[in-house]
């Protein structure tokens, strides 16, 4: 039944984690309704649980570009507590900084995201070692510069993190506008489409004609500058920056990990941004459940540990190459 | 030396030659172990002392005997990620199961290494059976882990650790001639640093673990058993997790956080070593000499008097920039 279900959904270009998260879902809102507080299922859940995923999600996004090409950013979290100090700290509350603000940590963000590719490409360093890398040279000038909360948001940029149009958060709005840009590059523009070639085999695609290093530099780019949106997100709803929000947040390993529930390869080569979606969506799922059954939070992160793996191993286990 | 064959008339150059190329042959990471420890010894000429030397050597066996274990894994093509999350386990774990009773110590060390040991497996069957890549399967299980010694806690640093468990991590040997005091973890760090060379240098099994990392494919074909071999890695690197916390847990004591961003740092100390991410080849000892430079480094910035925010920042630098020179050197050989 689930094999037929999985090929209605592949029929209809829906990645099979759509089923997982479905089911999911179901099983939360039966656990719940048994054992818990509140309602599951209602409109004002769907809208909490999808505000809750965009933080991770936005940044999981450029994640999935950075491991589809082969590589994995490392870097992100740091770059996020980056982005979400200098972003308060340049606004000052003051609602005519915010273009000058918005402008900046973007510019932060492409250069960080320049700087990873080029060092992994020209210096040829193994992304993982360049990513530690360049996340600990950022956390070691954050947190040398600023100990605390930094500056603060204007009334009018908490829009972007508490305001809806049409009932419907702007936040959200922004996360599936991004995972759209996103997946429509993948899909349809050239260097999309370099990218999987890239991720699948470098070396074919550098035969073929591909300038393999600026697909790598691109996607590390796509993926540093969405990490600088999940920080804006970030700094609209605390309404100030710290040097801690970013690590605070796992954002590093948890987008890692959401890429790959989502059912991309982490060797490259295989997966896109909607599946990415579902995965973040289920961690998103797993957490309201885990609060209104009132789980205690350290059962909460060994459950959280054991169905990372087991949401991987639904679909992996059917596969017929070996795991390393 | 080797040059004696040589005709006298070309002996020269040859010589430079010949040292130039064992010179060229050298892994990066001792060049970089050597100028760092000579800066150390620059700022602070008390370092070669042997009690300075080994206390040194002390509290860097830790990371030491973890990146001779992550080399396994590393070496087969995987990364084990959980190994910071089970030294807070093995930790916290002794002090619960000790309950301030000294005569417990030696059955919790053997549980301790069931537990490591149980890790491991787990790990690598995960990995083997359900086909989940072990970045993956460990990430998962660095969560895991450090929720179920934070949940066995409840949350909170509970117990203390008797003497004779913490005499691994504190204790020395008195009245050893030459070194003085001689640390049980410097001991303890020889042993296991030895076995681990021997099973990954002087083993049919350490040949598979590369065969493996190099192309499972083919290891297979050629009568590799692929999920006892990776299976075992991942047992090997948890019993070094194990290990270090034992260490660990005899001179910082009982913390939340004492095995916090250990899995990061040994997979740097592994990769500095000169060992590939993806596998098939490494060494331990340089493998050691990668922990050993991280451990020198903040040796290094802390003699210098480096705001210690500054001080993750240099690191950064300086991982970018060793394994860009390591890089470099490998692909102009």
């Amino acid at each position: 039944m689930i094999a037929t279900a999985r090929q209605r959904l592949n029929a209809l270009g829906i990645p099979s984690i759509y089923a997982v998260l479905l089911l999911f879902y179901l099983v939360a809102a039966v656990l719940v309704a048994l054992f818990g507080r509140g309602t599951f299922i209602s409109g004002a859940n769907i809208s909490n649980l999808a505000v809750r995923s965009v933080a991770l999600g936005i940044v999981a996004v450029g994640q999935t570009f950075a491991i589809l090409a082969g590589s994995l950013d490392l870097s992100v979290a740091y770059l996020i507590s980056v982005v979400a100090v200098m972003s308060s700290y340049t606004m000052q509350g003051d609602p005519d900084r915010v273009p000058r603000a918005v402008a900046l940590v973007l510019a932060i963000g492409a250069g960080v995201g320049l700087a990873n590719g080029l060092i992994i490409t020209k210096l040829r360093l193994n992304a993982f070692i360049a990513t530690l890398g360049t996340g600990l040279l950022m956390q070691g000038v954050l947190n040398a510069s600023f100990d605390n909360f930094a500056g603060s948001v204007p009334s009018s940029f908490e829009q972007l993190g508490y305001g809806k149009w049409f009932g419907v958060p702007i936040s959200v709005v922004m996360l599936l506008a991004v995972a759209g840009v996103g997946s429509f590059i993948l899909r349809r523009t050239r260097f999309g489409a370099h990218i999987y070639a890239v991720g699948g085999n470098r070396e074919t695609a550098r035969l073929s004609g591909v300038r393999t290093d600026r697909v790598i530099i691109g996607a590390h780019i796509v993926c540093s500058l969405t990490a600088a949106l999940s920080g804006l997100f970030i700094v609209s709803r605390l309404r100030a920056g710290a040097p801690w929000v970013g690590p605070d947040g796992v954002y590093d390993l948890e987008s890692i990990a959401a890429v790959v529930v989502g059912g991309t390869a982490l060797s490259g080569g295989r997966g896109g941004v909607w599946g990415t979606l579902g995965g973040v969506f289920i961690f998103s799922v797993l957490d309201m459940m885990f609060n209104q059954l009132g789980i205690d939070p350290f059962l909460k992160q060994v459950l959280r540990g054991l169905i990372i793996i087991a949401a991987v191993a639904s679909y992996s286990v059917r596969s017929r190459e070996a795991a390393a | 030396m080797a040059t004696q064959a040589v005709p006298q008339e070309s002996r020269g150059a040859t010589w430079s030659r010949t040292l130039l190329r064992r010179l060229a042959a050298v892994p990066p990471i001792y060049p970089i172990l050597v100028v760092l420890f000579a800066w150390i010894i620059y700022e602070n000429p008390n370092f070669t002392d042997p009690p300075v030397f080994l206390a040194f050597l002390r509290r860097a066996s830790p990371l030491l005997i973890l990146a001779a274990g992550q080399l396994f894994v590393i070496a087969a093509g995987g990364y084990d990620l959980s190994v910071g999350s089970l030294i807070t386990l093995t930790v916290l774990g002794a002090a619960l199961m000790i309950d301030g009773d000294p005569s417990n110590t030696y059955w919790v060390i053997g549980a301790l290494y069931l537990i490591g040991i149980a890790v491991g497996v787990f790990n690598g069957l995960v990995v083997s059976f359900l086909r989940v890549s072990s970045f993956i399967t460990t990430l998962g299980m660095l969560l895991t882990l450090r929720g179920a010694a934070l949940l066995w806690s409840d949350g909170a640093p509970a117990g203390y650790l008797p003497d004779n468990f913490r005499v691994f991590g504190r204790r020395f040997i008195d009245d050893v001639p030459v070194l003085g005091q001689l640390p049980y973890a410097v001991i303890v760090l020889v042993v296991f640093g030895a076995l681990a060379t021997f099973l990954f240098h002087g083993t049919n099994f350490g040949k598979q673990v590369k065969a493996l990392g190099d192309n499972p494919r083919s290891a297979r074909l050629s009568g590799v058993s692929v999920p006892k071999v990776r299976i075992l890695t991942f047992v090997f690197s948890s019993i070094a997790a194990v290990t270090a916390g034992i260490l660990l847990g005899g001179f910082a004591g009982v913390s939340m956080d004492v095995g916090t961003g250990y899995e990061l740092e040994a997979i740097s100390a592994v990769v500095l070593g000169g060992a590939v991410l993806g596998g098939g080849r490494g060494s331990i000892v340089s493998a050691m000499a990668g922990a050993l430079s991280l451990r020198a480094l903040f040796t290094l910035l802390n003699l210098l008097g480096l705001p210690s925010p500054y001080r993750a920042a240099v690191q950064g630098l300086i991982i970018i920039g060793a394994a860009a020179y390591a890089a470099y050197r490998e692909r102009h050989r």
